[in-house]
């Protein structure tokens, strides 16, 4: 008896209590993030989507090789002798046409390691976490400023320059000493 | 009465009483239940420190209109192994169950639909009816989480029914009256005239009545939220165990159908409590149309008062609600057979006892 009034006491205190808690939860701030109109301030060094300033790119390859999934993808073209490819901010000669700097995002795993060995610091991580696209093939980024043709072009002045210098070098050869032909072919 | 003026006003009885009949479903039903369902969310998001819908208009007014105007473009299906006829008609049995109920309301003076000297016991009545409807909704679902639903919750509305009417009784016997109209005018002019205060009663006696009334309250609300299917009753609908129960196979206007159904149940069973315990739809303090002598606002008056205090128990099962967790079948059955049932009885014989010392 003494225990069933007891539990009824206990049944009506606790459900007070409860009904206290909930009630004094009316009245406290909200914890919601509204997202798209507010966003939360990301950490500093939070890793996102990549990004590459193609002006400081030296074509170096470092970065590809960094890459622990391999998901980016350079090809370079070596400048002919009379084209002036600029320098990067911080003082390096660019001297490679990057034909091609392909990151698929869609692999990419977020590890930045690519972005510690860059020596020009031309790739690192934004802030821009929203990219999702309904096509895959939409997630490979070209970062190249290159068009399809120029490349080409570029790709076809370096094996002119190149035909023109082996040209030049077997006549070369030929005209000063005909036993000094096994060293041009060494140099080659 | 109201269906008798409009009966008037139409020229014709039967046309009178169809709009009658129409008034309460959409001058109030209807939005009182589309604004329940938003008011429930923002209830429970503001318990949980969330802020709920905010999308859909001002403040996300608008997105119960929304979600109904989705719910009526939504496919009917019909389960191929369904018993059909059970199946589609069990929403409509169940709502009218609800909506018969609205009949005996009494909302003001002059607004009551019927106003019959039998208006508890026949409130009471109907609102079983629901019973019947569950149960045809979980069988003709042909699932066995609709069945189950169905099965719990014909158990646990019939045992619940017996403290609701035991504890109805028991302020029924002092009241001397099962008209709702007729309860609601002895409860007159202040506040401490309201049964839970011990009635429209003199000397002593009013004091004695205070407690047994409260208990009476109690159980008969915390028999209703049973009745009703809510948390922390509402086994049969669980959805962690139960994906919907009984109304698991129902889709577009027919689960809606049972949405309607449930919140105006919630207002019926918190009518009932609002008319026999809260003075019905007596004012706590006086009527401004008396004050400043306008007499046709007085029913205005009443009708807001109704309303209101209806509302507000709403919202206190609502609170109830996000407070709870939900009662195991045993646990639900020990409440109800070994803590309501006797103390409902004790509190009867008390309250028999009181109303002997004259």
């Amino acid at each position: 008896m003494k225990q069933y009034l007891r539990n009824t006491w206990l049944g009506i205190y606790t459900i007070l209590v409860g009904m206290k808690v909930t009630i004094s939860h009316l009245f406290k701030p909200k914890v919601t993030i509204q997202y798209p109109d507010v966003r939360v301030q990301l950490p500093e060094r939070a890793r996102n989507r990549l990004y590459v300033n193609m002006d400081d790119c030296i074509g170096c390859d470092q970065c590809a090789r960094a890459c622990p999934v391999d998901c980016i993808e350079i090809e370079t073209v070596k400048a002919v002798p009379g084209e002036d490819l600029g320098t990067t901010s911080n003082g390096k000669r660019k001297a490679l046409w990057v034909t091609k700097f392909d990151i698929d995002i869609a692999k990419c795993c977020y590890c930045a390691l690519c972005v510690y060995p860059c020596p020009t610091e031309c790739i690192w991580m934004t802030d821009v976490y929203e990219f999702s696209e309904y096509r895959r093939e939409d997630l490979i980024y070209h970062f190249s400023t290159l068009t399809p043709e120029e490349a080409l072009q570029k790709k076809l002045n370096y094996q002119k320059f190149e035909a023109e210098k082996a040209r030049q070098k077997a006549a070369q050869a030929v005209a000063s000493n005909p036993q000094s032909k096994q060293d041009s072919g060494n140099q080659n | 009465m109201i269906s008798d003026y409009l009966a008037e006003f139409f020229g014709n009885k039967y046309l009178g009483y169809l709009v009658s009949a129409a008034l309460p479903l959409f001058m109030w039903i209807l939005p009182y239940a589309l604004y329940a369902v938003y008011a429930e969310r923002k209830v429970s998001a503001f318990m949980q420190d969330r802020i709920g819908p905010n999308r859909v208009g001002p403040k996300g007014l608008f997105q119960t209109i929304a979600d109904i105007l989705k719910l009526i473009q939504k496919e009917d299906i019909v389960p191929a192994s369904a018993d059909k006829l059970l199946f589609v008609t069990a929403p409509y049995v169940i709502f009218a169950g609800t909506f018969a109920a609205f009949a005996a309301l009494p909302f003001s003076s002059v607004y009551i639909g019927s106003n019959i000297d039998l208006g508890v016991f026949y409130i009471m009545a109907v609102s079983s009816f629901s019973v019947i409807g569950i149960l045809m909704a979980g069988w003709a679902g042909n699932n066995k989480y609709s069945l189950y639903g169905a099965m719990r919750s014909v158990a646990q509305i019939v045992s619940y029914e017996v403290p609701a009417l035991l504890a109805l009784v028991t302020a029924i016997m002092v009241i001397g009256s099962l008209n709702l109209n007729e309860i609601s005018q002895m409860q007159t002019s202040r506040f401490w005239n309201w049964w839970i205060f011990g009635g429209p009663v003199d000397g002593i006696q009013k004091f004695l009545y205070i407690f047994p009334m409260i208990v009476a309250f109690l159980i008969f609300f915390i028999a209703s939220l049973a009745e009703v299917n809510r948390t922390p009753f509402d086994i049969p609908e669980a959805e962690s165990e139960l994906v919907a129960g009984f109304h698991t196979e129902y889709t577009g206007m027919k689960f809606a159908m049972f949405f309607l159904a449930e919140y105006g149940n919630m207002f019926v069973v918190s009518a009932i409590s609002v008319s026999i315990f809260f003075g019905g739809w007596q004012s706590p303090f006086g009527y401004l149309g008396n004050s400043i002598g306008i007499n046709w606002l007085i029913p205005v008056e009443q009708v807001f008062w109704f309303l209101f205090k209806g509302a507000l128990l709403v919202l206190i099962q609502m609170w109830l609600r996000w407070t709870l967790p939900r009662l195991r079948v045993d646990q639900l059955m020990s409440l109800c057979w070994k803590y309501l049932t006797p103390y409902a009885f004790i509190n009867l014989v008390i309250v028999g006892i009181i109303t002997l010392i004259k």
